[in-house]
């Protein structure tokens, strides 16, 4: 009697995590995801002036997003594998189509309009990159020699230098970065990582004086200095400051955020959404966001880590440390250590094309963890 | 070739990534230390600060617009100033009812419907907490009507702005231009933080070209606002650098003096001082007043200006293109020599027609029985048109083409303002190009007297004309003189350094005929000569008539006069020291020598009178 109760009892938890896996989910990623998903309601709550239209739209896009993830964690590695040629070639050629239409359209164009659906092949890439480098590699001996990272580089500069164009700075540097961190996780040499790292100190007053765009310029100028121009581009960074500052230790308390309030923050609610973060709820909150965001990383370099064959060892790795790359620019850039380049918080940040590709990412880690075959010990 | 010798190591792969992961957690550690150290700089360190610049008192920044600069003459007469005016501004933040509120201003004070829609534009552009201005210009009567009611009309203010006023109207308006509301295409491609609490932006004229220099730079206040966003306290100002003054080569009395001598005629006379290019008159009639435009000209006002018979719009000194006729056979006889095509002695009978080989049309002469036997100084002096078709079949489009398009015929002069079109020098490449034909020979012969597909603004005769003054050094006519703001001043003298490189003796001969036809008793201006001590050179034209409009409406009482051919007249002096080039263009004059060289008379005797007079001084 005694032991069916007992039996009963914790039963019911177990249920639900059968049930997660039963649909590959892994179980601490997903409870790290809810986690900061829950307090992106919070923030956006108070963000976006306490508007419940903002939080419904925000909810259907999450809940799209968390959809994919759980039907990409379905579906077993060796698909993604076999797929990564196609879904970059096909990247590359809508990054192409968009460069053309934007020629024609004379403009700054992102979008791809199907008629019934627009979207931003420069999103896909986030992911086709990494996934196209792994598999690339996997084929490899590694550590890659040379020639191997020549034509990894290769791959990786044209869709780069096209979503550059575009102009769309933050997400070039999200790919550029994935493609590299496959790379690195690949054993590139260090030698090798320091000499591009002195070479890019070189190219800089190239890069600086033929590729950026104007307004581009005067973001980096105005981070370096933000007083020089308060009216403009520098006002942003100058008034994230004051947000960020005045929440103290503490605090100011949810919806106390008077900056963002009184219309002084703007994009308050999308990429200065941590200022307001922190001007509510102090060093405390912001440390314990980092915290979590690390609870994340640190499980996505668990699941690398377990990974049983080199694609899925690379892509995971790789999918880890663009999460925290989006995570230092976003953070970086709204308290003043980075210029401004238009990367939304992850996972927090109202605006939905980011939020599915992310997703889609951790819908990838879970395949890949979920899938492994268990030896017996 | 080696890799397919190399083997995968599993193993030692999953070694390196270990290693790799390990290093790069470290990284991601540091970095996120340091984004803490600095969260710790901002909240705890600077909390203070930020605190006070946040919590009781709120910093806001606003806009400082820079005054714009103001444009002289070139004897620092006034052309366009800065002129405080009462403007009554609404700030819908804080109305209640909008509609309401205006219906009830606008039975207080008589606000058209115009002005109303021009509101309503303005005010989606704006934010809700920006004052926005519904009627400018306010008499004292109207500011005091509105301060009695003043307190049952929250968010309406009466403020004071500095607006821009045109002192001499139509007189300048074709130079200075005028400033008007920046509009919705402008506002995307203006600089942002320049332009931020900036409302006016030169449209045309001056005020657009030098729109950098007259803008000037703006400054900014950061204000102290309490919890209800309202201003408390300047914390600290960066004052705005305002725009630079602009003096014009243009004499706004010599302005005066040819707008009124064109009088009933519609037209246009440009002056050139000739070692300068400082353009002294630069005058279009009709004008038109541009100080309507500044506050927001209603759809009727600009309407009446656009279909204007006279078209005030239109500026014809700069954009006018009319077949420049025989002003232009003294360039075309310096062609034929300067090509040897002909010598200046060489005489022809002209009886009054002229024929091509073979061919039955007969191109005729003005003077019906012809001149008799010219050379090419009597041909100038009586305007022969036999001696010019006759040269020009010797020379062909080709050479006469060229020889043009130094001169500048068929080319824009580079003058600094906005808006210059190219005239027509015709070509055998421009007649296949754009009218997809062979050329003719009867199209070289008209293009003799300056007639067929040949247009020249009047600009671009003084241009010529100033040029031929000058020996064949290049004349680029412009407009300001001197750029003057806080620290520099920029001053602009005659920028083109080119020389055509014509023969003295050639351009003397040429001058001497052009001489001729004021001095000499068959010349076709004489009239000038009369109570003058130095000479006059020049030339007379008269233009066939191109209609001004294709739709035009049949008139008759205006039909004679719309027949007639315009009157033109280029003339330099004195001819013993050339210092002023003019160019005279008056439409439907009739003829050059009655009605066009009178005008440019009068410029001439005013500038050489006011140059002895201010040399006397000295």
């Amino acid at each position: 009697m005694k032991n069916e109760m007992r039996n009963e009892y914790f039963q019911s938890p177990s249920l639900i995590g059968n049930l997660l896996r039963t649909l590959h989910v892994d179980i601490p990623l997903f409870l790290g995801l809810v986690l900061i998903c829950t307090l992106s309601f919070v923030i956006l709550y108070s963000a976006g002036g306490q508007e419940i239209n903002v939080l419904i739209r925000h909810a259907t896009r999450m809940g799209f997003a968390m959809l994919l993830m759980i039907v990409l964690a379905h579906i077993n590695p060796r698909q993604f594998q076999s797929f990564s040629v196609l879904f970059f070639a096909g990247c590359v050629l809508l990054l192409l189509a968009v460069a053309v239409m934007g020629q024609i359209g004379k403009g700054a164009q992102r979008w791809l309009d199907l008629g019934f659906f627009r979207f931003q092949p420069s999103e896909f890439t986030k992911l086709s990159a990494p996934m196209m480098v792994a598999w690339y590699l996997a084929e490899q001996p590694l550590p890659p020699k040379p020639k191997h990272v020549g034509i990894a580089g290769a791959l990786l500069i044209l869709p780069v230098l096209l979503i550059a164009k575009q102009p769309d700075l933050g997400t070039a540097l999200l790919v550029a970065s994935s493609g590299a961190a496959v790379l690195f996780f690949a054993g590139l040499s260090w030698w090798f990582m320091i000499v591009c790292v002195l070479g890019g100190i070189a190219l800089t007053p190239l890069l600086w004086n033929f590729y950026l765009h104007d307004y581009q310029k005067n973001r980096v100028l105005t981070f370096i200095n933000p007083e020089a121009d308060p009216m403009g581009a520098g006002y942003h960074i100058i008034q994230s400051k004051i947000a960020i500052g005045s929440g103290g230790v503490n605090g100011k308390g949810w919806l106390g955020s008077s900056q963002a309030e009184l219309d002084f923050l703007p994009e308050s609610s999308t990429d200065f959404i941590f200022a307001v973060f922190a001007e509510e709820f102090g060093l405390f909150g912001c440390v314990s966001l980092l915290f979590l965001y690390l609870l994340v990383i640190i499980r996505c370099f668990y699941i690398a880590v377990q990974a049983q064959d080199t694609y899925n060892r690379l892509l995971a790795g790789s999918l880890a440390f663009t999460f925290f790359v989006y995570v230092f620019v976003n953070i970086g850039m709204v308290i003043g250590v980075l210029p401004v380049v238009g990367v939304p918080l992850p996972l927090v940040s109202y605006g939905g094309t980011s939020m599915v590709t992310l997703m889609a990412g951790f819908g990838i880690l879970m395949s890949i963890h979920t899938h492994r075959k268990v030896h017996p010990v | 070739m080696d890799n397919h010798f190399a083997v995968k190591d599993p193993l030692e792969e999953s070694r390196i990534f270990l290693n790799r992961v390990v290093a790069a957690f470290v990284l991601i550690i540091l970095i996120m230390s340091g984004l803490v150290v600095r969260l710790v700089y901002l909240q705890i360190v600077g909390h203070e600060h930020y605190s006070t610049l946040s919590k009781d008192n709120r910093i806001k920044i606003a806009p400082l617009p820079p005054t714009r600069g103001i444009i002289y003459d070139r004897n620092g007469k006034m052309l366009a100033q800065n002129v405080p005016t009462y403007s009554l501004e609404l700030t819908p933040e804080r109305i209640e009812n909008l509609d309401e509120t205006l219906k009830n201003l606008q039975q207080l004070l008589a606000i058209s419907d115009d002005k109303l829609e021009q509101f309503q534009k303005l005010r989606k552009r704006n934010k809700a907490f920006t004052s926005t201005p519904l009627l400018q210009n306010l008499t004292e009567e109207e500011v005091a009507k509105f301060a009695v009611v003043r307190p049952y009309f929250p968010g309406v203010d009466v403020y004071v702005r500095l607006v821009r006023q045109y002192p001499y109207a139509d007189l300048s308006s074709h130079v200075v231009g005028y400033v008007g509301r920046i509009n919705e295409q402008e506002l995307k491609t203006l600089p942002s933080a320049e332009y931020r609490g900036t409302d006016f932006i030169g449209k045309i004229g001056i005020e657009k070209t030098y729109e950098n220099q007259l803008h000037g730079t703006a400054g900014y206040e950061e204000i102290e606002t309490n919890a209800q966003a309202r201003a408390v306290n300047t914390v600290a100002t960066t004052e705005p650098i305002a725009g630079s003054n602009i003096y014009l080569t243009l004499d706004i009395d010599l302005q005066k003096i040819a707008y009124d001598a064109l009088s009933e005629y519609n037209g246009a006379a440009v002056a050139i001082e000739i070692k300068t290019g400082a353009v002294l008159v630069f005058a279009s009639r009709p004008g038109f007043d541009p100080n309507p435009f500044v506050a927001g000209i209603s759809a009727k006002e600009y309407k009446a200006l656009q279909e204007s018979h006279d078209q005030p719009l239109y500026n014809r000194a700069l954009r006018g293109q009319y077949p420049p006729g025989s002003t232009a056979k003294p360039f075309l006889g310096l062609a034929g020599l300067e090509y040897g095509v002909t010598d200046f002695g060489h005489h022809l009978f002209c009886p009054g027609y002229y024929r091509l080989p073979n061919v039955e049309h007969k191109y005729r002469d003005w003077k019906k029985f012809g001149h008799g036997s010219v050379d090419m100084n009597s041909a100038i002096t009586e305007s022969c048109d036999v001696y010019f078709y006759d040269l020009a079949m010797a020379m062909g489009i080709d050479k006469m083409h060229e020889f043009m398009d130094r001169f500048g015929f068929g080319r824009k002069t580079g003058i600094d303002l906005v808006g210059e079109v190219d005239g027509l020098m015709p070509s055998r490449e421009w007649k296949k190009r754009f009218r997809k034909h062979a050329w003719f020979p009867g199209e070289t012969i008209i293009t003799g007297i300056g007639q067929g597909y040949m247009q020249a603004t009047p600009l671009q005769l003084a241009r010529a004309t100033a040029t031929l003054a000058n020996n064949g050094q290049v004349v680029v006519p412009h407009l300001v003189q001197r750029v003057i703001n806080k620290d520099t001043a920029e001053t602009f003298e005659n920028r083109n350094p080119e020389n055509l490189g014509l023969k003295k003796q050639n351009v003397d001969n040429v001058i001497a005929a052009m001489t001729n036809v004021i001095h000499s008793s068959r010349g076709t201006a004489g009239s000038l000569a009369r109570g003058i001590n130095y000479h006059i050179a020049g030339k007379t034209g008269t233009a066939q008539v191109f209609t001004i409009k294709q739709e035009e409406k049949y008139n008759e009482d205006a039909i004679d006069f719309k027949m007639r051919d315009h009157a033109l007249f280029i003339a330099l002096a004195p001819v013993e020291d050339p210092q002023i080039a003019v160019a005279v263009i008056a439409e439907h004059g009739g003829h050059g020598g009655t009605v066009a060289a009178p005008i440019a008379g009068e410029i001439i005797r005013a500038y050489l009178n006011q140059n002895k007079a201010s040399a006397n001084e000295k």
